[in-house]
């Protein structure tokens, strides 16, 4: 059995950008992605503030070369596209040298066009080709679909932990790897916002009307984003003459058993997943260089990891920051992305700022990185997800 | 990795839920959408936690907690639970009073318990089992991904007892709406008459299914699961052929060994072909027998034909109301699986008695 996990490639598209050039360049310009809503109809449009792709599904479905009347959802389309850059990265042409799978999450599937079509869905008066909608709303049609779209057929598996998705999507692409299932894998997660989505954090109440402030003592909750991230998970074997970006060195997964919605104040769940994926590294704490947080903005989530981080690592907590100031929350997405970020701050020796941070947490000794840090050598990252039903997950990135 | 079926909870439209008897009386059913039959929940939900609970999340708890009880295993390992739909009721409450009211008034309750995940991570919370938790939304791959996943861990990792299971619900919407695709039958069809029927579309089904996976041979198993493989949109059915025999040399078996095959057989003129087909070609020799007609077409449906292929291996018997041919069998030795879900996501399962 092997045997290390290579990352061979990245893709990403999401309110900071449609690749990962785009993204890199409002990252190291402190550029957020957050703003008005401008593509849902809502009544709580001017209520809250999303990370939201400024393309409409029409455009989507033209950059991606389908036809204009092609039956697809949000959530295809974005994964297609992002799970399309990082073959392209990875330099994969032919999925048939090597056994390929695609792994992918998401929480909605398609959920933002089953909401606007329901109640036709149910009118048997009314008849069409909208029709053709109804099996696209199962979370697993978008992984069919981009694995149709991306020829791959060895292996296709779709996850739903909430908030964690994407970052057991990539957990599992490891263990696929490692029990010679497949030789490499993509792998990810895909949601786009929808009106169910919205409406359900807002009757929770951590929605911040204006730009969220990760691990702010005044943080007001989340801004909802949606997007994309994935990465190409190589064997030794079939990585071999390849730029390997880094090395997926660690995971861990664990249930905080607490409560469906909220983290515990211990951070029980999230210190499990840490540790194991540090035992799984061989890593020690202070080899960590930069946590990617899972740091919402809420003020359950902020105040668990935090207790947790200070759990495992002490007072010595490495550089940390939070994305989701920049992309906003992209539920079943945000484990793809930020393991995008993660290998991107590993490759170019980066920290991304926290955006909006004032006035530190009581609760918490440490302060998350304010501004962009180039100086410092990245070795290894600690990337963090947590979700609804006490789901928690964490993925160690190493230099290879 | 084989694994030993150490406990199993089953709540279908059949009296399976919490017993030791296997199909010896059917409740005949005469519908186009099968219901679950509900198990008395107090025994393992708090009634408070349990009034705000959708079916699906109650008979996922409640499956999950007989098969652990039947493993006598109190702490899984890990919980891997696959579901095409997730929590439908609840997204179906959420979603219809967010566009009856306008995306007022609405509150969070439904939503809270509509994410896929629901199900495992209400497990976990009652069991206050913090270990591995993963939930697999692949339309008719979503119970196999799971017991795939966990069947892998048992190999991978020091788990020695994995709680695997599969739960879906239907409503009464959703059907309506699934039925706009010609998923289902326009007409009622009883019980035992679901096999002979003509017409296309199956009869919808659902239900939840747990079961205690462990690493180590004990007395009382059920089984052992050698072996499952997914067929995603077979080209032919020379291929479904070729798949089953790699799956079975694998396993230093040929199609004689097989004593039972369980089909997904489910009365859709559409779809019933590559059953017979393999009948014919392959296990002209081997006892078959079906299980929709009891539980119903669903995504995860591969869930209850892998409990009535672990209590046939157990108990040595194969109840009359499932039978589909008479072959008669002194011994059953080795049981296949072969089902598919709208001739889309084709499954083998291969078992094997203790």
């Amino acid at each position: 059995m092997s045997q290390k996990i290579y990352v061979t490639g990245i893709g990403i598209i999401s309110a900071i950008g449609d690749n990962v050039e785009q993204t890199l360049d409002s990252l190291t310009r402190g550029k957020t992605g957050i703003g008005e809503l401008e593509l849902i109809d809502t009544i709580h449009k001017t209520r809250i503030k999303v990370g939201e792709v400024k393309h409409t599904n029409e455009e989507l479905i033209k950059r991606v070369g389908l036809p204009a009347d092609t039956k697809i959802t949000r959530t295809s389309l974005l994964g297609m596209i992002a799970a399309k850059e990082a073959m392209v990265w990875a330099g994969i042409k032919d999925t048939n040298d090597f056994r390929t799978g695609i792994v992918s999450a998401t929480s909605v599937g398609g959920m933002a066009i089953t909401e606007n079509n329901f109640n036709d869905y149910l009118n048997v008066e009314k008849t069409g080709d909208f029709l053709d909608y109804i099996l696209t709303h199962d979370c697993g049609d978008s992984t069919e679909v981009m694995a149709k779209y991306l020829h791959i057929k060895d292996y296709v598996s779709t996850i739903s932990t909430a908030c964690s998705s994407s970052a057991n999507s990539i957990m599992l692409g490891a263990r696929l790897i490692k029990n010679n299932m497949v030789d490499r894998v993509v792998v990810g997660g895909s949601d786009s916002l929808s009106k169910f989505t919205i409406n359900g954090f807002m009757t929770l109440m951590i929605l911040d009307k204006e730009q969220c402030k990760p691990f702010d003592k005044d943080r007001k909750g989340l801004n909802l984003g949606e997007g994309a991230g994935f990465i190409v998970l190589e064997s030794e074997r079939a990585a071999a003459g390849k730029e390997i970006l880094c090395e997926l060195t660690g995971y861990g997964n664990s249930n905080d058993a607490y409560h469906q919605t909220a983290s515990s104040p211990t951070g029980d769940g999230a210190f499990l997943a840490i540790e194991k994926a540090l035992r799984l590294s061989g890593l020690k704490p202070k080899d960590i260089d930069y946590i990617n947080a899972h740091g919402t903005g809420t003020e359950v989530n902020d105040l668990s990891e935090g207790t947790a981080i200070h759990r495992i690592f002490g007072d010595a907590v490495p550089m940390i920051s939070s994305t989701k100031a920049f992309t906003g929350h992209t539920l079943g997405a945000c484990g793809g992305i930020e393991a995008v970020l993660s290998v991107l701050a590993i490759k170019y020796n980066l920290v991304f700022p926290s955006l909006n941070f004032t006035n530190q947490m009581n609760e918490l000794k440490f302060r998350p990185s304010t501004v962009l840090e180039t100086e410092h050598p990245i070795n290894h990252v600690l990337s963090n997800s947590f979700g609804f039903g006490g789901n928690s997950s964490a993925l160690i990135f190493s230099r290879h | 990795m084989v694994a030993y079926i150490k406990g199993i909870g089953i709540v279908s439209p059949q009296k399976t839920f919490n017993t030791k008897t296997f199909l010896t009386e059917i409740v005949e059913h005469t519908t186009n959408s099968l219901r679950c039959i509900e198990p008395y929940y107090p025994e393992f939900i708090n009634p408070v936690l349990a009034r705000r609970m959708s079916r699906t999340i109650k008979m996922g708890i409640a499956a999950a907690m007989v098969s652990l009880r039947d493993a006598k295993v109190e702490m899984p390992d890990a919980i891997i639970t696959g579901t095409a739909l997730g929590c439908w009721e609840d997204t179906e409450k959420f979603l219809v009073a967010m566009i009856e009211n306008s995306e007022q008034l609405l509150t969070p309750t439904a939503f809270m318990q509509s994410t896929h995940n629901t199900v495992s991570s209400q497990i976990a919370l009652l069991l206050k089992c913090m270990n591995y938790n993963f939930t697999y939304v692949n339309k008719g791959f979503s119970f196999e991904s799971a017991v795939l996943d966990a069947m892998m861990m048992l190999g991978d990792s020091d788990a020695k007892n994995i709680l695997v299971g599969a739960h879906d619900e239907m409503t009464e919407k959703y059907f309506n709406i699934t039925k706009r695709v010609g998923f289902w039958k326009e007409e009622a069809v009883a019980t035992s008459d679901v096999l002979r029927s003509t017409t296309n579309g199956s009869v919808s089904g659902e239900g939840a299914a747990f079961f205690v996976l462990g690493k180590e041979k004990g007395e009382d198993d059920y089984a052992q699961l050698r072996s499952l493989k997914m067929i995603f949109e077979p080209e032919s059915e020379y291929e479904v052929e070729e798949k089953i025999n790699e799956l079975l040399s694998e396993n230093g078996l040929k199609c004689a060994d097989i004593d039972v095959v369980v089909y997904g057989k489910s009365g859709d003129v559409r779809y019933d072909k590559i059953y017979n087909h393999l009948e014919d070609a392959l296990f002209k020799n081997s006892a078959s027998v079906s299980f929709k007609p009891l539980c119903g077409e669903y995504q995860t449906s591969s869930s209850f034909a892998l409990w009535e292929a672990a209590m046939m291996l157990k108990t040595q018997t194969i109840p009359t109301a499932i039978q589909v041919n008479k072959q008669p069998k002194s011994e059953i030795k080795n049981v296949l699986i072969y089902n598919h879900f709208m001739n889309t996501y084709h499954t083998a399962f291969l078992l094997s008695q203790c």
